[in-house]
């Protein structure tokens, strides 16, 4: 069975059971990988994926569904997000594997409310499991996103890394993976 | 993470020796007579290592590529472990790289193991000599070949920043020179910079180099993983503990389509794919009957009464007790009427990573690959050589990162890895096949950190202080079983009540350790020993202070200072806390203070507390930590912060239990942990210090449950003596 899919503007048909959860067709047959998989129920966030500019989990989300619809993934910000900056500029992940929902569910946020409160915030990522715990950071890199001021980290050198370094860092690694065990 | 190994070799004297015997256990003993554990567990490995060792590797351009022979799994090491040999090479850090080293015990052993292992917040800590050799040997390397490049003396040669210079104008980059400095040979005894003069070492500099691979979706993880003709494997195991495979139908999972075949393995039965849909949905379609007669089949509730029973003594007369630290006169300490007594109670654990167990396997006759997270390349190599029949060197790592561990990734039976292999080994022909485990297969396959019991009696001096101390510890042993059995109580089970200030403080001390059984795979879970016997230390000193009428933090510091000068640490960190804390609480917000050792470092927390529909929430959270040299000041905040926000969500909330044997929780529904709008505000302090590093990892971990319970202590007069405080659904 075949399907058509808007997935990061391309249109792609993929070959599949109209009920098979959306993950699976981004990470198996796509090779879209940044999606992760952390429990399969909608209760981790590790997921998530923009439809429509909504956050969605993509693990409970029949392909059926999404006829028409515009999907974005993690793939889709390119690395030069706002968002995706001040996670460098924080040093945000630790394991790293629930990241991309994260980002994903701060970026839908971001696009609808340009200075979210601590209570939007606890709103829109409450969703996401973390279980490194990096939550202080990455509620502080969704204020530096914003533009919001947040309390530095009293040992974090976040603040006070030029913003020019972080470019530098993101530009020695774009269109490379080379910079972690896995070339 | 895990301390057992370290331990085990410091503490207990568990020699080399041991370590060949347990491997020749592990792989057939005829196959090692004269070798090192190192040498047979490298046999057969093929690993190239160039001039400048097996941890520095140059390209061509001059970037430095520095080998980890430890996983990154979250706790930032990489980046720590760069910096130990940019540091002493002196090398530009922005071009400075990190990966995993391949398996190669003799290349890559932890230093206090003899086994490539990451655990025991050891990675700092047991490279910190090594990697800064190698640095250093570069280092002199590029200085050698410049000095006869240029004809002139080493001594008078500089280098900054990956460019080597002489007084006299002349000066090239590491790239100009790296063929000629690969002809040098490395200096025997490197020279090691004072740490006075380190200018990447303990600065915010050293930042992590995956950062952005981690934010933009393409760090590899073993979920990741696609190979050419890979197949997708999931595995039906059994609903109990020790449960088997009496028959299974596969005749509606092979009608699935993408299904491919069903295997038969020794936990349970694999259903190979071509997809990890198909894979779930053709295990969904297979009948399987399982033979539970030796299967665990209690309730969790049934063995804790056990263990209650175990140490109020009414266990079964042939269980040992060992005793630790006691002193004194036994029966002194048996208490009296005026003593002040209490009981606690722990849970089982799921680690509960975010990335499920997973991995990649292939098997070409008696050569193996593996492909996936591996916290013990070691351990992994020997299940697998084991089940192929070959050299544990003939079974390839290929360490990926891995989506946390937190102590899962490392067993014994390395179980998940050797499931992979039994299929793989089925598949045959170097085929690669992916095991995935489900969140339910992970949350109920076991290993959790194991349920314990503690009793406490202690009695008063008349200034208050203890003069006696009774304990008693329940508990399953995660090393009985193991090939490194231990000599003495299961360090695993007593660490942090075993070396406490207060039992040094007090006179007389009779504790004891007993280890019934039970069918529940244990393991250690982030901070192992410490996530019980530090709640039960520290809640117990708030309790007795207390009693005593006196100010919990006052009495902590008169017991630190009775223990002598071990615990002049635990003092130091203890008033920096509270110190940092300033004199008083936020208003609405209520303190309590813990204070614990592990893993070398001692963790001071003040938490404040209010209870908000009843239920405790964390707020402010201020920390000091005595871990030696810092390294990676940030990144020991990153841990401290993550530390603390793993143990709360224990503290809180974690808690595995069966039914009839069966694991009653499968997924975060029922697993509740911590989220966004529970996290505390974590503030760290480092207390400058010029030891070597000690641990950073687990020692956030166990602190901030005390603290939390000794501020409801003061909110409510209520003592904590179960976890969680929370109960599941609540």
């Amino acid at each position: 069975m075949t399907a058509t899919l808007d997935i990061n503007g391309r249109t792609v048909t993929v070959k599949a059971d109209p009920e098979t959860p959306l993950l699976w067709v981004l990470r198996d047959e796509l090779g879209l990988t940044g999606t992760k998989f952390g429990c399969g129920m909608a209760q981790c966030g590790a997921c998530t994926v923009h439809v429509n500019g909504d956050p969605v989990r993509s693990c409970v989300t029949p392909i059926a569904t999404l006829n028409g619809a515009k999907i974005a993934t993690i793939e889709s910000l390119g690395g030069t997000h706002p968002l995706q900056k001040a996670w460098v500029a924080h040093d945000v992940p630790q394991c790293g594997y629930c990241q991309s929902g994260q980002i994903m569910s701060a970026a839908a946020l971001l696009a609808q409310t340009k200075s979210p409160s601590d209570e939007d915030i606890d709103n829109a990522m409450s969703g996401n499991i973390c279980r490194c715990g990096t939550y202080q950071r990455i509620r502080a890199a969704i204020k530096d996103a914003a533009g919001l001021a947040s309390a530095p980290l009293v040992n974090a050198p976040a603040a006070t890394t030029a913003a020019n370094e972080i470019d530098a860092e993101i530009a020695a690694a774009s269109g490379s993976t080379g910079r972690g065990a896995n070339p | 993470m895990n301390a057992p190994f370290s331990k085990l070799m410091r503490k207990e004297g568990v020699s080399r020796r041991d370590v060949v015997v347990v491997s020749a256990t592990l792989v057939g003993g005829s196959l090692m007579v004269g070798c090192s554990p190192a040498d047979l567990m490298s046999a057969g490995s093929k690993v190239d290592v160039g001039a400048f060792g097996p941890f520095i590797r140059f390209d061509p351009d001059g970037a430095v590529t520095v080998l980890s022979k430890h996983i990154e799994f979250g706790q930032g090491n990489h980046a720590g472990l760069a910096a130990l040999v940019a540091e002493e090479l002196d090398a530009d850090w922005a071009r400075v790289k990190v990966m995993h080293a391949p398996a190669n015990a003799k290349l890559y052993a932890n230093g206090g193991m003899g086994v490539q292992l990451t655990g025991g917040s050891s990675a700092i800590s047991n490279s910190w000599e090594q990697l800064r050799k190698a640095g250093a040997g570069a280092r002199a390397m590029f200085v050698q070949a410049a000095a006869a490049k240029w004809n002139v003396p080493a001594g008078e040669i500089t280098v900054k920043d990956s460019l080597v210079s002489h007084a006299g104008g002349k000066s090239a980059p590491f790239a100009a020179l790296i063929a000629d400095a690969a002809k040098i040979a490395p200096p025997e005894t490197p020279v090691l910079k004072d740490p006075k003069t380190f200018t990447l070492i303990g600065t915010d500099r050293v930042r992590r180099k995956d950062s952005l691979i981690k934010s933009n979706g393409t760090a590899r993880y073993t979920q990741d993983v696609q190979l050419p003709d890979m197949l997708v494997a999931v595995v039906a195991h059994a609903p109990r503990f020790g449960g088997k495979v009496k028959s299974f139908n596969a005749d509606d999972a092979k009608k699935v389509a993408g299904v491919v075949e069903v295997y038969q393995i020794p936990t349970g039965v694999a259903v190979v794919a071509d997809t990890t849909y198909a894979a779930r949905m053709g295990r969904e379609a297979l009948k399987v009957e399982w033979d539970l007669d030796k299967a665990e089949n209690r309730d969790s509730k049934t063995i804790a009464a056990q263990w209650r029973d175990i140490a109020a003594g009414r266990g079964p007369s042939d269980l040992k007790w060992e005793a630790f630290d006691s002193k004194g006169d036994a029966a002194a300490a048996a208490g009296g009427k005026d003593a002040f007594e209490t009981t606690y109670d722990f849970p089982y654990l799921a680690h509960a990573t975010m990335e499920p167990m997973n991995c990649v396997a292939q098997v070409d006759g008696n050569r193996v690959k593996l492909t996936h997270g591996s916290q013990s390349p070691t351990l992994d190599q020997l299940a697998a050589a084991k089940i192929v029949g070959t050299l544990p060197g003939s079974v390839e790592v290929e360490t990926l990162y891995a989506g946390g561990s937190f102590g899962r990734r490392a067993n014994f039976q390395s179980d998940y890895v050797a499931e992979c292999v039994h299929i793989a080994k089925k598949v045959g022909g170097n085929r690669p096949v992916k095991l995935v485990w489900t969140r339910e297969d992970d949350m109920q396959a076991g290993y959790f950190r194991p349920m314990v019991h503690h009793a406490v009696r202690v009695t008063l001096d008349k200034d208050g202080y203890p003069a006696t101390w009774r304990h008693r510890i329940v508990s399953q042993s995660i090393m009985k079983g193991s090939p490194m059995p231990s000599k003495g109580p299961d360090q695993t089970a007593i660490e942090g009540a075993s070396g406490s200030p207060y039992l040094k403080a007090t006179p007389v001390v009779d504790a004891q350790l007993a280890l019934p059984e039970a069918g529940v795979p244990v393991l250690w879970w982030r901070s192992v020993g410490a996530t019980h016997t530090a709640f039960v230390m520290e809640h117990t000193i708030d309790q007795l202070a207390r009693k005593a009428g006196k100010d919990p933090v006052e009495y902590r510091r008169a017991l630190y200072v009775k223990a002598g000068p071990e615990a002049a640490r635990h003092l130091a960190v203890l008033n920096l806390a509270v110190e940092k804390a300033g004199p008083t609480s936020t208003p609405g917000w209520t303190r309590g203070v813990a204070v614990h050792e592990s893993f070398g470092s001692v963790v001071a927390q003040v938490a404040e507390v209010k209870l908000v529909d009843g239920h405790p929430r964390v707020g402010r959270v201020v920390t000091a930590i005595d871990c030696g040299v810092a390294v990676s000041p940030d990144q020991i905040a990153a841990q401290m912060e993550g530390g603390t926000c793993y143990g709360l969500s224990a503290a809180l909330y974690g808690e595995v239990t069966l039914t009839g044997g069966a694991v009653d929780q499968s997924n975060f529904d029922t697993y509740r942990v911590l989220r966004m709008n529970e996290a505390p505000t974590v503030e760290t302090h480092i207390l400058p210090s010029a030891n070597p590093p000690s641990g950073v990892g687990e020692p956030g971990t166990p602190v901030i449950g005390p603290a939390v319970a000794n501020a409801l202590l003061a909110i409510s007069k209520t003592p904590t003596t179960r976890l969680p405080l929370v109960s599941a659904g609540a």
